[in-house]
Protein backbone atom coordinates (compact mmCIF):
# COMPACT_ATOMS: atom_id res chain seq x y z
CA UNK A 1 0.00 0.00 0.00
CA UNK A 2 0.97 3.55 -0.77
CA UNK A 3 1.80 5.40 2.23
CA UNK A 4 0.79 8.69 0.58
CA UNK A 5 -1.38 10.97 2.42
CA UNK A 6 -4.17 12.91 1.20
CA UNK A 7 -6.29 15.33 3.28
CA UNK A 8 -9.10 17.12 1.72
CA UNK A 9 -11.22 20.03 2.88
CA UNK A 10 -10.58 18.22 6.28
CA UNK A 11 -13.19 20.32 9.10
CA UNK A 12 -13.54 19.15 12.92
CA UNK A 13 -16.36 21.24 15.25
CA UNK A 14 -16.34 20.62 18.49
CA UNK A 15 -19.53 20.34 20.19
CA UNK A 16 -22.86 21.90 19.36
CA UNK A 17 -24.46 25.28 19.37
CA UNK A 18 -23.43 28.18 20.78
CA UNK A 19 -20.54 26.56 22.17
CA UNK A 20 -19.26 24.75 19.20
CA UNK A 21 -15.37 24.83 19.23
CA UNK A 22 -14.70 24.98 15.41
CA UNK A 23 -10.75 23.30 15.76
CA UNK A 24 -10.33 22.40 11.97
CA UNK A 25 -11.46 24.65 8.81
CA UNK A 26 -10.88 23.26 5.29
CA UNK A 27 -7.56 21.75 5.50
CA UNK A 28 -6.05 20.37 2.75
CA UNK A 29 -2.51 18.65 1.84
CA UNK A 30 -0.92 15.69 0.48
CA UNK A 31 1.97 14.15 2.46
CA UNK A 32 3.88 11.89 -0.29
CA UNK A 33 5.37 9.24 1.28
CA UNK A 34 8.56 8.97 2.70
CA UNK A 35 8.26 13.11 3.59
CA UNK A 36 8.47 14.09 7.09
CA UNK A 37 5.72 16.64 7.71
CA UNK A 38 5.89 18.68 10.52
CA UNK A 39 2.55 20.39 11.84
CA UNK A 40 3.57 23.63 13.74
CA UNK A 41 1.63 26.21 15.76
CA UNK A 42 0.65 27.54 19.22
CA UNK A 43 -1.71 25.21 21.22
CA UNK A 44 -5.44 25.28 20.00
CA UNK A 45 -4.64 25.24 16.63
CA UNK A 46 -5.93 21.82 15.88
CA UNK A 47 -2.70 20.22 15.06
CA UNK A 48 -3.21 17.63 17.66
CA UNK A 49 -6.63 17.15 16.20
CA UNK A 50 -5.37 16.74 12.78
CA UNK A 51 -2.99 14.50 13.54
CA UNK A 52 -5.74 12.33 15.69
CA UNK A 53 -7.90 12.11 12.50
CA UNK A 54 -5.03 10.61 10.42
CA UNK A 55 -4.46 8.21 12.98
CA UNK A 56 -8.26 7.52 12.95
CA UNK A 57 -9.23 8.56 16.47
CA UNK A 58 -10.97 11.73 15.78
CA UNK A 59 -13.30 12.01 12.95
CA UNK A 60 -14.00 15.10 10.67
CA UNK A 61 -16.93 16.68 10.89
CA UNK A 62 -16.60 17.43 7.31
CA UNK A 63 -13.91 16.47 4.55
CA UNK A 64 -11.87 12.94 4.25
CA UNK A 65 -8.61 11.88 4.67
CA UNK A 66 -7.03 9.28 2.51
CA UNK A 67 -4.23 6.56 2.76
CA UNK A 68 -3.17 5.50 -0.50
CA UNK A 69 -6.06 6.17 -1.60
CA UNK A 70 -8.20 4.68 0.90
CA UNK A 71 -10.06 6.21 3.14
CA UNK A 72 -8.90 6.52 7.12
CA UNK A 73 -12.05 5.36 9.09
CA UNK A 74 -10.12 3.51 12.43
CA UNK A 75 -6.93 3.34 13.63
CA UNK A 76 -5.07 1.07 12.68
CA UNK A 77 -1.30 -0.19 12.89
CA UNK A 78 -0.50 0.89 9.67
CA UNK A 79 -0.51 4.66 11.13
CA UNK A 80 1.73 3.57 14.22
CA UNK A 81 1.07 6.19 16.83
CA UNK A 82 3.82 7.81 19.38
CA UNK A 83 1.95 9.81 22.19
CA UNK A 84 3.29 13.08 24.11
CA UNK A 85 2.53 10.92 27.10
CA UNK A 86 4.33 7.43 26.20
CA UNK A 87 1.36 5.68 26.76
CA UNK A 88 3.28 2.30 27.59
CA UNK A 89 1.26 -0.60 29.00
CA UNK A 90 2.85 0.08 32.94
CA UNK A 91 2.28 -3.94 33.14
CA UNK A 92 3.88 -5.03 30.70
CA UNK A 93 8.59 -4.83 30.53
CA UNK A 94 9.87 -3.19 27.81
CA UNK A 95 10.22 -6.56 25.44
CA UNK A 96 6.40 -7.09 26.25
CA UNK A 97 5.40 -3.51 25.01
CA UNK A 98 7.53 -3.98 22.04
CA UNK A 99 6.39 -7.36 21.16
CA UNK A 100 2.49 -6.52 22.11
CA UNK A 101 1.43 -5.39 18.41
CA UNK A 102 3.30 -8.60 17.13
CA UNK A 103 0.57 -10.62 19.11
CA UNK A 104 -1.87 -8.82 17.83
CA UNK A 105 -0.96 -9.26 14.77
CA UNK A 106 -0.77 -13.12 15.55
CA UNK A 107 2.83 -13.33 14.15
CA UNK A 108 4.59 -16.68 15.63
CA UNK A 109 6.67 -15.84 19.17
CA UNK A 110 9.48 -17.44 17.48
CA UNK A 111 8.89 -15.20 14.56
CA UNK A 112 8.16 -11.98 16.61
CA UNK A 113 11.28 -12.50 18.98
CA UNK A 114 13.61 -11.97 16.43
CA UNK A 115 11.44 -8.68 15.38
CA UNK A 116 11.78 -7.35 19.29
CA UNK A 117 15.73 -8.59 19.19
CA UNK A 118 16.56 -6.35 16.17
CA UNK A 119 13.85 -3.40 17.05
CA UNK A 120 15.17 -3.24 20.78
CA UNK A 121 18.68 -3.13 19.56
CA UNK A 122 18.01 -0.54 17.08
CA UNK A 123 17.00 1.81 19.73
CA UNK A 124 19.50 1.08 22.61
CA UNK A 125 17.36 -0.87 24.47
CA UNK A 126 18.87 -3.82 24.70
CA UNK A 127 20.18 -3.79 28.38
CA UNK A 128 16.20 -2.68 29.40
CA UNK A 129 14.42 -5.02 27.85
CA UNK A 130 12.91 -6.56 31.04
CA UNK A 131 11.94 -3.36 32.96
CA UNK A 132 9.04 -1.87 33.34
CA UNK A 133 8.27 1.51 31.98
CA UNK A 134 7.85 2.80 35.61
CA UNK A 135 11.31 2.07 35.85
CA UNK A 136 13.04 3.99 33.08
CA UNK A 137 13.35 7.58 32.43
CA UNK A 138 11.06 9.77 29.90
CA UNK A 139 13.66 9.35 27.11
CA UNK A 140 13.89 5.74 27.15
CA UNK A 141 9.48 5.39 27.80
CA UNK A 142 9.72 7.24 24.74
CA UNK A 143 12.32 5.16 22.67
CA UNK A 144 10.41 2.26 23.57
CA UNK A 145 6.82 4.03 22.36
CA UNK A 146 8.75 4.06 19.00
CA UNK A 147 10.25 1.01 19.16
CA UNK A 148 6.80 -0.57 20.26
CA UNK A 149 5.24 1.01 16.69
CA UNK A 150 8.55 0.37 15.00
CA UNK A 151 8.22 -3.51 15.76
CA UNK A 152 5.01 -3.17 13.04
CA UNK A 153 6.82 -1.81 10.56
CA UNK A 154 4.13 0.93 10.15
CA UNK A 155 4.35 2.43 6.11
CA UNK A 156 3.81 5.82 8.74
CA UNK A 157 4.62 7.35 11.97
CA UNK A 158 2.69 9.79 13.16
CA UNK A 159 3.63 11.66 17.04
CA UNK A 160 1.96 13.90 19.04
CA UNK A 161 4.46 15.96 20.35
CA UNK A 162 6.82 13.07 21.46
CA UNK A 163 9.88 14.90 23.14
CA UNK A 164 7.64 17.70 24.67
CA UNK A 165 8.50 16.34 28.10
CA UNK A 166 11.94 16.06 27.78
CA UNK A 167 14.71 17.88 28.38
CA UNK A 168 16.81 19.76 25.89
CA UNK A 169 19.60 17.16 25.80
CA UNK A 170 17.69 14.05 25.72
CA UNK A 171 15.29 15.66 23.30
CA UNK A 172 18.21 16.64 20.67
CA UNK A 173 19.55 12.87 20.99
CA UNK A 174 15.96 11.52 20.12
CA UNK A 175 15.26 13.52 17.43
CA UNK A 176 18.60 12.37 16.08
CA UNK A 177 17.72 9.01 16.44
CA UNK A 178 14.54 9.27 15.05
CA UNK A 179 16.08 11.12 11.73
CA UNK A 180 18.48 7.68 12.00
CA UNK A 181 15.65 5.25 11.75
CA UNK A 182 13.47 7.75 9.63
CA UNK A 183 16.60 7.70 7.17
CA UNK A 184 17.07 3.54 7.59
CA UNK A 185 13.20 2.77 7.50
CA UNK A 186 11.92 5.74 5.23
CA UNK A 187 8.51 6.20 6.65
CA UNK A 188 6.31 8.96 6.07
CA UNK A 189 6.44 10.88 9.27
CA UNK A 190 3.79 13.41 10.64
CA UNK A 191 5.00 15.36 13.51
CA UNK A 192 3.09 17.42 15.98
CA UNK A 193 5.11 20.41 17.67
CA UNK A 194 5.02 23.44 19.29
CA UNK A 195 8.56 24.05 18.88
CA UNK A 196 9.87 25.86 15.96
CA UNK A 197 13.63 24.56 16.48
CA UNK A 198 12.59 20.96 16.30
CA UNK A 199 10.40 21.76 13.26
CA UNK A 200 13.28 23.26 11.28
CA UNK A 201 15.88 20.62 12.38
CA UNK A 202 13.45 17.75 11.81
CA UNK A 203 11.24 18.24 8.71
CA UNK A 204 11.37 18.09 4.88
CA UNK A 205 8.24 20.24 5.05
CA UNK A 206 6.16 22.36 7.59
CA UNK A 207 2.95 23.35 7.91
CA UNK A 208 2.39 26.46 9.92
CA UNK A 209 -1.53 26.08 11.21
CA UNK A 210 -3.61 29.29 12.59
CA UNK A 211 -5.25 29.10 16.22
CA UNK A 212 -8.75 28.43 16.08
CA UNK A 213 -10.23 27.52 13.50
CA UNK A 214 -7.38 25.46 12.39
CA UNK A 215 -6.27 26.69 8.78
CA UNK A 216 -2.93 26.08 7.31
CA UNK A 217 -1.08 29.65 7.25
CA UNK A 218 2.22 28.48 5.50
CA UNK A 219 3.09 25.53 3.55
CA UNK A 220 7.06 25.72 3.36
CA UNK A 221 9.90 23.25 2.42
CA UNK A 222 13.06 22.67 4.61
CA UNK A 223 16.16 22.87 2.34
CA UNK A 224 18.77 23.16 4.45
CA UNK A 225 20.81 19.90 4.11
CA UNK A 226 20.76 17.57 6.93
CA UNK A 227 22.62 17.08 9.23
CA UNK A 228 21.29 20.59 9.79
CA UNK A 229 23.12 23.32 12.02
CA UNK A 230 20.75 24.80 14.63
CA UNK A 231 23.32 27.57 14.65
CA UNK A 232 23.71 28.58 11.13
CA UNK A 233 22.62 31.57 9.57
CA UNK A 234 19.88 29.70 7.08
CA UNK A 235 18.69 28.12 10.32
CA UNK A 236 18.04 31.20 12.13
CA UNK A 237 16.70 32.43 9.12
CA UNK A 238 14.22 30.30 9.05
CA UNK A 239 13.53 30.18 12.44
CA UNK A 240 12.91 34.37 12.58
CA UNK A 241 10.26 33.73 9.67
CA UNK A 242 8.42 31.00 11.21
CA UNK A 243 8.87 32.66 14.30
CA UNK A 244 6.93 36.05 13.13
CA UNK A 245 4.83 33.36 11.84
CA UNK A 246 3.57 31.80 15.27
CA UNK A 247 4.20 34.23 17.50
CA UNK A 248 0.88 36.03 15.80
CA UNK A 249 -1.01 33.01 16.51
CA UNK A 250 0.12 32.32 19.98
CA UNK A 251 -1.01 36.37 20.73
CA UNK A 252 -4.60 35.20 19.60
CA UNK A 253 -4.07 32.20 21.62
CA UNK A 254 -3.26 34.13 24.39
CA UNK A 255 -5.47 36.52 24.16
CA UNK A 256 -8.52 34.31 23.56
CA UNK A 257 -7.16 32.80 26.77
CA UNK A 258 -7.76 35.88 29.16
CA UNK A 259 -10.71 36.24 27.72
CA UNK A 260 -11.72 32.76 28.98
CA UNK A 261 -12.29 31.71 25.29
CA UNK A 262 -9.88 29.06 25.52
CA UNK A 263 -10.94 25.65 25.78
CA UNK A 264 -8.25 23.78 25.32
CA UNK B 1 17.97 1.19 70.73
CA UNK B 2 15.46 2.90 68.24
CA UNK B 3 14.66 -0.56 67.55
CA UNK B 4 13.15 -1.23 70.80
CA UNK B 5 11.16 1.86 71.49
CA UNK B 6 7.92 0.42 69.89
CA UNK B 7 8.23 -2.19 72.54
CA UNK B 8 8.35 0.14 75.36
CA UNK B 9 5.01 1.23 75.60
CA UNK B 10 3.02 -2.50 75.51
CA UNK B 11 5.18 -4.14 77.83
CA UNK B 12 4.66 -1.29 80.57
CA UNK B 13 0.87 -1.96 80.16
CA UNK B 14 1.35 -5.74 80.38
CA UNK B 15 2.91 -5.19 83.86
CA UNK B 16 0.39 -2.88 84.79
CA UNK B 17 -2.24 -5.02 83.80
CA UNK B 18 -0.30 -8.15 85.61
CA UNK B 19 0.11 -6.31 89.12
CA UNK B 20 -3.16 -4.73 88.94
CA UNK B 21 -4.58 -8.17 88.69
CA UNK B 22 -2.69 -10.22 90.73
CA UNK B 23 -3.05 -7.46 93.83
CA UNK B 24 -6.80 -7.88 93.06
CA UNK B 25 -7.58 -4.70 91.76
CA UNK B 26 -9.58 -6.88 88.86
CA UNK B 27 -11.09 -10.04 89.23
CA UNK B 28 -9.63 -12.66 87.50
CA UNK B 29 -13.25 -12.90 85.44
CA UNK B 30 -13.12 -9.28 84.74
CA UNK B 31 -10.09 -9.18 83.60
CA UNK B 32 -7.40 -12.47 84.32
CA UNK B 33 -3.44 -11.23 84.52
CA UNK B 34 -1.50 -11.65 80.92
CA UNK B 35 -0.13 -14.44 82.36
CA UNK B 36 -2.90 -16.73 82.68
CA UNK B 37 -3.80 -15.86 79.57
CA UNK B 38 -0.65 -16.73 78.27
CA UNK B 39 -0.58 -19.92 79.80
CA UNK B 40 -4.60 -20.86 78.87
CA UNK B 41 -3.39 -19.50 74.95
CA UNK B 42 -0.29 -22.17 75.18
CA UNK B 43 -2.28 -24.90 76.40
CA UNK B 44 -4.97 -24.58 73.89
CA UNK B 45 -1.71 -24.69 71.18
CA UNK B 46 -1.25 -28.60 72.35
CA UNK B 47 -2.31 -31.45 71.44
CA UNK B 48 -5.01 -32.93 74.00
CA UNK B 49 -3.79 -36.20 73.72
CA UNK B 50 0.24 -37.62 73.65
CA UNK B 51 1.44 -38.41 70.10
CA UNK B 52 0.71 -41.84 69.11
CA UNK B 53 2.29 -42.70 65.54
CA UNK B 54 -0.51 -45.73 65.27
CA UNK B 55 -3.06 -43.61 64.73
CA UNK B 56 -2.11 -41.00 63.31
CA UNK B 57 0.46 -38.49 61.39
CA UNK B 58 2.81 -36.12 62.88
CA UNK B 59 1.84 -33.37 61.47
CA UNK B 60 -1.91 -33.91 62.09
CA UNK B 61 -1.20 -34.85 65.47
CA UNK B 62 0.62 -31.20 65.88
CA UNK B 63 -2.55 -29.52 64.68
CA UNK B 64 -5.01 -31.86 66.96
CA UNK B 65 -4.74 -29.11 70.03
CA UNK B 66 -8.26 -27.14 70.46
CA UNK B 67 -6.83 -23.77 68.58
CA UNK B 68 -5.14 -24.83 66.06
CA UNK B 69 -8.30 -26.96 64.96
CA UNK B 70 -10.56 -23.82 65.33
CA UNK B 71 -7.78 -21.83 63.87
CA UNK B 72 -8.08 -24.23 60.55
CA UNK B 73 -12.12 -23.97 60.65
CA UNK B 74 -12.33 -19.97 60.63
CA UNK B 75 -9.37 -19.97 57.84
CA UNK B 76 -11.13 -22.68 55.43
CA UNK B 77 -14.56 -20.98 56.12
CA UNK B 78 -12.75 -17.28 55.04
CA UNK B 79 -11.25 -18.99 51.81
CA UNK B 80 -14.32 -20.81 51.07
CA UNK B 81 -16.20 -17.77 51.09
CA UNK B 82 -13.82 -15.55 50.12
CA UNK B 83 -13.41 -17.47 46.64
CA UNK B 84 -17.39 -17.99 46.48
CA UNK B 85 -17.62 -13.77 46.87
CA UNK B 86 -14.96 -12.77 45.05
CA UNK B 87 -15.61 -15.31 42.36
CA UNK B 88 -18.63 -14.08 41.49
CA UNK B 89 -17.85 -10.45 42.03
CA UNK B 90 -15.11 -10.40 39.84
CA UNK B 91 -16.98 -11.55 36.39
CA UNK B 92 -19.76 -9.37 37.75
CA UNK B 93 -18.00 -5.85 38.18
CA UNK B 94 -16.16 -6.60 34.80
CA UNK B 95 -19.54 -6.92 32.79
CA UNK B 96 -21.39 -3.74 35.06
CA UNK B 97 -17.55 -1.89 34.22
CA UNK B 98 -17.45 -2.43 31.07
CA UNK B 99 -20.91 -2.01 29.49
CA UNK B 100 -22.82 1.78 30.38
CA UNK B 101 -25.98 -0.14 30.09
CA UNK B 102 -25.99 -2.88 32.06
CA UNK B 103 -24.23 -0.63 34.84
CA UNK B 104 -26.73 2.06 34.23
CA UNK B 105 -29.66 -1.19 34.88
CA UNK B 106 -28.15 -2.50 38.36
CA UNK B 107 -25.82 0.53 39.67
CA UNK B 108 -29.13 1.94 42.15
CA UNK B 109 -29.82 -1.50 43.03
CA UNK B 110 -26.28 -2.04 44.21
CA UNK B 111 -25.84 1.62 45.72
CA UNK B 112 -29.30 0.41 47.74
CA UNK B 113 -27.88 -3.03 48.81
CA UNK B 114 -24.11 -1.97 49.58
CA UNK B 115 -24.36 -0.32 52.65
CA UNK B 116 -26.53 -2.89 54.43
CA UNK B 117 -23.86 -4.76 56.67
CA UNK B 118 -23.60 -8.35 56.29
CA UNK B 119 -24.24 -8.63 59.57
CA UNK B 120 -27.91 -7.51 59.15
CA UNK B 121 -28.22 -10.66 56.92
CA UNK B 122 -27.99 -13.17 59.69
CA UNK B 123 -31.63 -13.79 60.80
CA UNK B 124 -32.42 -14.15 56.93
CA UNK B 125 -29.31 -16.40 56.33
CA UNK B 126 -30.41 -18.69 58.69
CA UNK B 127 -33.96 -18.31 57.73
CA UNK B 128 -33.06 -19.51 54.22
CA UNK B 129 -30.30 -22.09 55.06
CA UNK B 130 -30.67 -22.78 58.94
CA UNK B 131 -27.92 -23.46 60.43
CA UNK B 132 -24.27 -25.07 60.18
CA UNK B 133 -21.74 -24.29 57.44
CA UNK B 134 -24.31 -22.88 54.55
CA UNK B 135 -25.41 -19.64 56.65
CA UNK B 136 -21.91 -18.81 57.73
CA UNK B 137 -20.84 -19.31 54.04
CA UNK B 138 -23.10 -17.21 52.43
CA UNK B 139 -22.52 -14.46 55.21
CA UNK B 140 -18.67 -14.57 54.82
CA UNK B 141 -19.59 -14.60 50.65
CA UNK B 142 -21.92 -11.69 50.85
CA UNK B 143 -19.40 -9.92 52.76
CA UNK B 144 -16.76 -10.46 50.27
CA UNK B 145 -18.88 -10.20 47.04
CA UNK B 146 -19.35 -6.22 47.82
CA UNK B 147 -16.39 -4.42 47.79
CA UNK B 148 -14.82 -6.40 45.35
CA UNK B 149 -17.67 -5.94 43.02
CA UNK B 150 -17.64 -1.92 43.52
CA UNK B 151 -13.47 -2.20 43.05
CA UNK B 152 -13.96 -4.14 40.16
CA UNK B 153 -16.28 -1.94 38.42
CA UNK B 154 -14.61 1.19 39.32
CA UNK B 155 -11.25 -0.28 38.58
CA UNK B 156 -12.42 -0.88 34.77
CA UNK B 157 -14.62 2.03 34.56
CA UNK B 158 -11.27 4.35 35.19
CA UNK B 159 -9.04 2.51 32.75
CA UNK B 160 -7.15 5.68 31.61
CA UNK B 161 -8.29 6.58 27.94
CA UNK B 162 -4.27 6.37 26.80
CA UNK B 163 -3.70 3.26 27.17
CA UNK B 164 -7.32 2.05 25.29
CA UNK B 165 -6.07 4.35 22.28
CA UNK B 166 -2.74 2.64 22.42
CA UNK B 167 -4.16 -0.78 21.73
CA UNK B 168 -6.65 0.26 19.01
CA UNK B 169 -3.59 2.16 17.21
CA UNK B 170 -1.76 -1.58 17.94
CA UNK B 171 -4.93 -2.79 16.20
CA UNK B 172 -6.28 -4.46 19.31
CA UNK B 173 -9.39 -6.48 19.14
CA UNK B 174 -12.06 -6.03 21.32
CA UNK B 175 -11.16 -9.40 23.71
CA UNK B 176 -7.41 -8.93 23.42
CA UNK B 177 -8.40 -5.10 24.77
CA UNK B 178 -9.95 -6.61 27.41
CA UNK B 179 -7.37 -9.19 28.23
CA UNK B 180 -4.21 -7.54 28.04
CA UNK B 181 -5.16 -4.08 28.39
CA UNK B 182 -8.88 -3.35 30.92
CA UNK B 183 -8.04 -6.53 33.04
CA UNK B 184 -4.48 -5.36 33.96
CA UNK B 185 -5.05 -1.89 34.26
CA UNK B 186 -7.65 -2.33 36.45
CA UNK B 187 -5.82 -5.10 38.43
CA UNK B 188 -4.72 -2.81 40.92
CA UNK B 189 -8.47 -1.80 42.04
CA UNK B 190 -9.30 -5.50 41.75
CA UNK B 191 -6.78 -6.50 44.17
CA UNK B 192 -7.40 -3.71 46.23
CA UNK B 193 -11.20 -4.86 46.56
CA UNK B 194 -9.62 -8.52 47.17
CA UNK B 195 -8.24 -6.81 50.65
CA UNK B 196 -10.87 -4.73 51.86
CA UNK B 197 -12.83 -8.07 51.09
CA UNK B 198 -10.89 -10.85 52.74
CA UNK B 199 -11.10 -8.11 55.94
CA UNK B 200 -14.81 -8.35 56.03
CA UNK B 201 -14.50 -11.75 55.33
CA UNK B 202 -12.44 -12.30 58.59
CA UNK B 203 -14.97 -10.62 60.63
CA UNK B 204 -17.92 -11.85 59.05
CA UNK B 205 -16.40 -15.27 59.93
CA UNK B 206 -16.10 -14.39 64.01
CA UNK B 207 -19.86 -13.39 64.16
CA UNK B 208 -21.07 -16.33 61.81
CA UNK B 209 -19.11 -19.12 64.24
CA UNK B 210 -20.93 -17.52 67.54
CA UNK B 211 -24.28 -18.19 65.86
CA UNK B 212 -24.60 -20.92 63.15
CA UNK B 213 -21.64 -23.45 63.76
CA UNK B 214 -20.22 -25.01 66.78
CA UNK B 215 -16.55 -24.83 65.93
CA UNK B 216 -13.78 -22.13 64.78
CA UNK B 217 -12.43 -19.24 66.85
CA UNK B 218 -15.87 -16.93 67.07
CA UNK B 219 -17.80 -20.38 68.49
CA UNK B 220 -14.51 -21.20 70.77
CA UNK B 221 -14.63 -17.16 72.83
CA UNK B 222 -18.26 -17.52 72.61
CA UNK B 223 -18.44 -20.69 74.42
CA UNK B 224 -15.69 -19.55 76.76
CA UNK B 225 -18.02 -16.86 78.24
CA UNK B 226 -20.48 -19.49 79.30
CA UNK B 227 -18.13 -20.86 81.93
CA UNK B 228 -16.60 -17.66 82.36
CA UNK B 229 -13.32 -18.01 81.23
CA UNK B 230 -11.85 -14.80 80.62
CA UNK B 231 -8.48 -15.97 80.21
CA UNK B 232 -9.47 -18.31 77.16
CA UNK B 233 -11.63 -15.55 75.65
CA UNK B 234 -8.78 -12.82 75.91
CA UNK B 235 -6.75 -15.86 74.31
CA UNK B 236 -8.71 -16.60 71.69
CA UNK B 237 -9.45 -12.84 70.34
CA UNK B 238 -5.43 -12.93 70.28
CA UNK B 239 -5.22 -15.72 68.13
CA UNK B 240 -7.69 -13.74 65.85
CA UNK B 241 -5.92 -11.17 65.86
CA UNK B 242 -2.74 -13.61 64.58
CA UNK B 243 -4.91 -14.82 62.29
CA UNK B 244 -5.82 -11.63 60.96
CA UNK B 245 -2.24 -10.38 60.80
CA UNK B 246 -1.43 -13.23 58.73
CA UNK B 247 -4.17 -12.65 56.20
CA UNK B 248 -3.95 -9.37 55.84
CA UNK B 249 0.55 -9.93 55.40
CA UNK B 250 -0.14 -12.59 53.10
CA UNK B 251 -2.68 -10.00 50.66
CA UNK B 252 -0.08 -7.47 50.78
CA UNK B 253 2.41 -9.85 49.72
CA UNK B 254 0.26 -11.18 46.99
CA UNK B 255 -0.04 -7.66 46.08
CA UNK B 256 3.49 -6.44 46.17
CA UNK B 257 3.99 -9.46 43.66
CA UNK B 258 1.29 -9.22 41.45
CA UNK B 259 1.39 -5.39 40.97
CA UNK B 260 5.22 -5.12 40.87
CA UNK B 261 5.09 -2.80 37.73
CA UNK B 262 2.55 -0.58 39.33
CA UNK B 263 3.91 3.44 39.86
CA UNK B 264 2.33 3.11 43.45
CA UNK B 265 4.75 0.71 44.93
CA UNK B 266 8.02 2.34 43.90
CA UNK B 267 10.61 2.67 46.94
Amino acid sequence: MSAQIEIAQASKVFGTGAGAVPALDGITATVPEGQFLCLLGPSGCGKSTLLNAIAGFTPLSAGRITMGGRPVTEPGPDRGMVFQEYALFPWMNVEDNVRFGLDIRGVPRADATVTVDRIVATLGLSDFRKRYPKDLSGGMRQRVAIARILALDPPVMLMDEPFGALDALTRRTLQDELLRIWAEYRKTVIFVTHSIEEAIYLADRILVMTYRPGRIKRDLTVEIPRPRDTASGEFNALKRELAGLVMAEQQRFTSAELHGAAVD
Amino acid sequence: MNRFRGAIVPIALLILWEILSRVGVFSPIVLPPPSAVAVKWYSGLLPGLPYDPATESYWHWMFSGEMPHDAIASLGRVLMGFCVGAGLAVPVGLLLGTSDRLYALFNPLLQILRPIPPIAYIPLAIVWFGLGNPPALFLIALGTFFPVLVNTIAGVRQVDSIYIRAARNLGAGSWTMFRRVILPAASPFVLAGMRIGIGTAFIVVIVAEMIAVSDGLGYRILEAREYMWSDKIIGGMLTIGILGLIIDGAMSRLNDHLLRWHRGLER
